[in-house]
């Protein structure tokens, strides 16, 4: 008990600061970072893996949580048939002569021996296939966009249901993984990690201009939903009767019949965005647990200890007959897979793709201020960083501008100087993130929650 | 006739600016590569670093304009540069002495030290916001254009123009100037060879007498001297928008790695292979293929082998396949 007594003192914390921001803003804003704490939370857990378990450094988490969010469009979204139609066999076409590549090239690394013959019919098979895919795929790609571009132009997903879509993220995110961890991993650490940072922009770049995969930078809005819509509750009769019971007291109040009902429509009003949060929250908080409870038995069980060993000393766990390249490209899929889980989630959350928003600063610098805050190698610990570390990026506008207010309080309202920096609030999160590293990383390097090593 | 407005075709768009786009990356990869092989940690901090620089030479353009000081036909940010170099050093002097040092002391693995740089950046974005604001800033005041294109057509007759603008070859000579300045002060020196015995084998260096202390002096001074240069003369040719800033450190990383990082030489290099690689691939070639291809050959399409959407993803893919095949970059890497 003692062991986990600052964990809970931790998490309390935490939670009393969310409910705080409840009762003082509004419990709507309080469910929106909670959700987005917990999105955080696994994000956070992956990249644990990766750097808690077994000290690969991944810069790369833009990219799988791209991927991720891609993977809800590709199979929630209902099939565009026109695109189809005009286009879909070129695509297949295209994706066949792909999976030849691929097929090929193997073929050739398993039975031709290393020589200069080897190159020339590898780059060979790479540069007709490209030209192929490029004659092949380039009058499709321009019918498909000329769909309805407005509102589709692009080929649409599979139409199935948006949670089968989570896991179908986690499969992409750790397909790329697989090709980022075969070109990559024997690199050098800090080589790794920019390395799998320009990776990731390239993912991302493509996403972003292949307007016939997800309508690139139009964005695609409107996904489907796990929980049920705003609009359906509020004129639903068993909501309006609950939040009713709730709020009897403050309806007996008012004075008048119509002023009841203006009051009771605010109050549905209010409660259904509660209501919708709510049950994401739910739902994350059932992935968390999940996640938490499967990383918690692997970092205790055989496997775990044999990751600590590789990433303490690689030659003696390699000395030992640990296949030290092989558990590194798996931990590095592994831990990629939940990015991916993560990156579907946050889409769902939104109900919109936007690719144009994936920016390495919100997506793997910030992360990684969550993994190295909150405790790396302990996935208490990345959960905790990933709630704390999120609740200051949201919360330090706020925070900067209330002291900015302390402190040019005598200050005249239109002083220059005043006014720029209560323009400028929102810029002191990345202040108020970084000093927050920077401490850390000096004082308590091993985070909030260090790891803890259980000796058997 | 049309060989020649074919060859003016490509100077006029691919050359000139891959050139220009190449000395701008060198600069910044130097730095990039320095900081790495004499401090031994991947900068994270880099573009911001160089962005803090520029936002010094902005504002005192601003201020300069305002008193009304300039500097004739060239722009008066080239004035500027002194101060905001000074105003660099200072800073980065600052920040060693706070964050830095105590890793570099303590002997922290590489990583460390590269986690810490992002807490730096984080920081110096903070503060560039701060102070300046994330919009986008022109500074360039003086002459545009040292050649416009209907100037060139009527001096030579020929259909095609070539135009040539000032930024461009202020950045080609202060780049030349710079970098030949600082591959003299490394190889001519005793200071600059004292840094390249501390990069290559530090504990033999110690042994020799060099004083670290002043090694890591001078090393921050070079760069805040290269990322203030590089910042102002990539500000001066486009714009001056941070979070373009930020994201240039990406080109410039590809830049570093690819000439093999530690290695000045390979930076200089690998920034124009960065610059040459993303501009040939995604330069529309049909202006150029009409003039030398019979008419019976001419081209429908725009003959462009990859969208300019792709620019950054090309300098990345390259450096990719050269980590692959060969790791230590173009040049052999980790020396100075």
């Amino acid at each position: 008990m003692r062991n986990y007594l600052n964990i809970i003192i931790a998490y309390s914390i935490m939670m009393l600061l969310i409910i705080l921001v409840g009762i003082f803003q509004s419990w709507s804003i309080a469910l929106t970072i909670f959700n987005y704490c917990m999105i955080s939370a696994v994000m956070t857990l992956g990249a644990n893996i990766q750097w808690g378990y077994a000290g690969l450094i991944n810069f790369g988490i833009m990219g799988y949580t791209a991927l991720g969010g891609l993977a809800v469009v590709l199979v929630s979204v209902a099939p565009v048939p026109e695109a189809w139609s005009v286009g879909g066999v070129n695509m297949m076409t295209c994706l066949g002569i792909i999976i030849l590549m691929i097929f090929s090239t193997r073929y050739i690394l398993k039975n031709i021996q290393k020589s200069n013959k080897r190159n020339y019919l590898i780059a060979g098979i790479i540069i007709v296939g490209l030209i192929l895919i490029k004659i092949i795929a380039g009058p499709a790609i321009e019918q498909i966009e000329a769909v309805d571009p407005a509102k589709t132009g692009f080929l649409g997903g599979l139409g199935l249901p948006v949670l089968f879509s989570w896991i179908v993220g986690g499969l992409f995110a750790a397909g790329l993984a697989f090709i980022v961890g075969k070109v990559a991993l024997g690199l050098r650490a800090d080589y790794l990690a920019i390395a799998t940072l320009l990776i990731a922009e390239i993912v991302v770049s493509i996403i972003k201009h292949e307007d016939w995969l997800a309508r690139g930078v139009k964005n695609v809005i409107g996904l489907k939903r796990p929980a049920p819509y705003e609009i359906d509750l509020q004129t639903s009769p068993w909501f309006i009767n609950l939040v009713e019971k709730f709020h009897s007291t403050k309806l007996d109040l008012a004075n008048s019949l119509s002023e009841r009902q203006d009051i009771l429509n605010q109050l549905v009003i209010d409660a259904s965005s509660v209501y919708v949060k709510l049950c994401f929250a739910g739902m994350f908080l059932v992935v968390v647990i999940i996640l938490l409870i499967i990383t918690q038995k692997a970092l205790y069980s055989p496997w775990g200890r044999m990751m600590r060993a590789i990433r303490d000393n690689e030659e003696a766990a390699s000395a030992m007959g640990k296949n030290v390249v092989k558990q590194h490209l798996f931990i590095f899929i592994l831990g990629s897979a939940i990015v991916g889980i993560a990156g579907a989630m946050m889409v769902t959350n939104d109900g919109l793709f936007t690719p144009g928003s994936y920016r390495p600063m919100r997506y793997t610098f910030v992360i990684w201020v969550m993994v190295i805050v909150g405790g790396t190698g302990n996935n208490f610990g990345a959960i905790l960083g990933g709630f704390v570390v999120w609740f200051l990026w949201v919360e330090a506008a706020p925070i900067a501008l209330f002291f900015i207010n302390l402190f040019t309080a005598h200050l005249p309202e239109t002083n220059e100087i005043k006014v720029h920096l209560i323009n400028s609030a929102p810029y002191f999160r990345f202040l108020l993130v970084g000093i927050g590293l920077l401490l850390i990383m000096r004082f308590r390097p091993q985070g909030i929650i260090p790891e803890k090593i259980i000796k058997q | 006739m049309d060989l020649i407005n074919a060859v003016i075709v490509l100077l006029n768009y691919t050359i000139i600016p891959a050139l220009t786009y190449g000395s701008q990356l060198a600069i910044g990869a130097i730095f990039v590569t320095l900081i790495y092989g004499i401090l031994r940690f991947a900068n994270f901090a880099t573009g911001d670093m160089m962005s803090f620089g520029t936002m010094f030479a902005v504002l005192l353009t601003y201020y300069f304009q305002s008193i009304g000081i300039n500097f004739g036909f060239l722009p008066t940010a080239l004035l500027t540069i002194p101060f905001a170099i000074f105003m660099m050093i200072l800073y980065m002097l600052i920040i060693d002495q706070t964050v830095f040092k105590y890793y570099r002391i303590k002997k922290s693995p590489p990583v460390m030290l590269a986690m810490v740089s992002v807490g730096v950046m984080f920081v110096t974005q903070a503060i560039i916001r701060i102070i300046i604001g994330p919009t986008d800033r022109r500074f360039l005041d003086g002459e545009k254009f040292i050649l416009k294109a209907t100037e060139f057509k009527e001096m030579t007759g020929l259909a095609e123009g070539l135009t040539i603008k000032s930024t461009q070859m202020i950045t080609i000579v202060v780049t030349i100037i710079v970098v030949a300045i600082m591959f003299w002060f490394l190889n001519k020196t005793k200071t600059g060879t004292s840094m390249r015995a501390y990069s290559d084998n530090e504990d033999l260096a110690l042994l020799s007498g060099i004083d670290p202390k002043k090694v890591v002096l001078i090393t921050w001074i070079i760069a805040g001297i290269l990322a203030t240069i590089g910042g102002i003369l990539y500000g001066l040719d486009k714009s001056y928008r941070p979070f373009v800033y930020f994201n240039n450190m990406l080109p410039i990383f590809a830049a570093a790695i690819v000439g093999g990082i530690g290695n000045p030489y390979g930076a200089f290099f690998g920034g124009y292979v960065i610059a040459f690689a993303e501009i040939f691939l995604t330069y529309a070639y049909k202006r150029f293929l009409v003039y030398i291809l019979p008419e019976s050959l001419e081209p429908n399409s725009l003959m462009q082998l990859l969208s300019t959407d792709y620019k950054f993803a090309i300098s990345f893919s390259i450096l990719v396949i050269v980590l692959i095949f060969r790791p230590s970059g173009i040049f052999e890497g980790k020396r100075i």
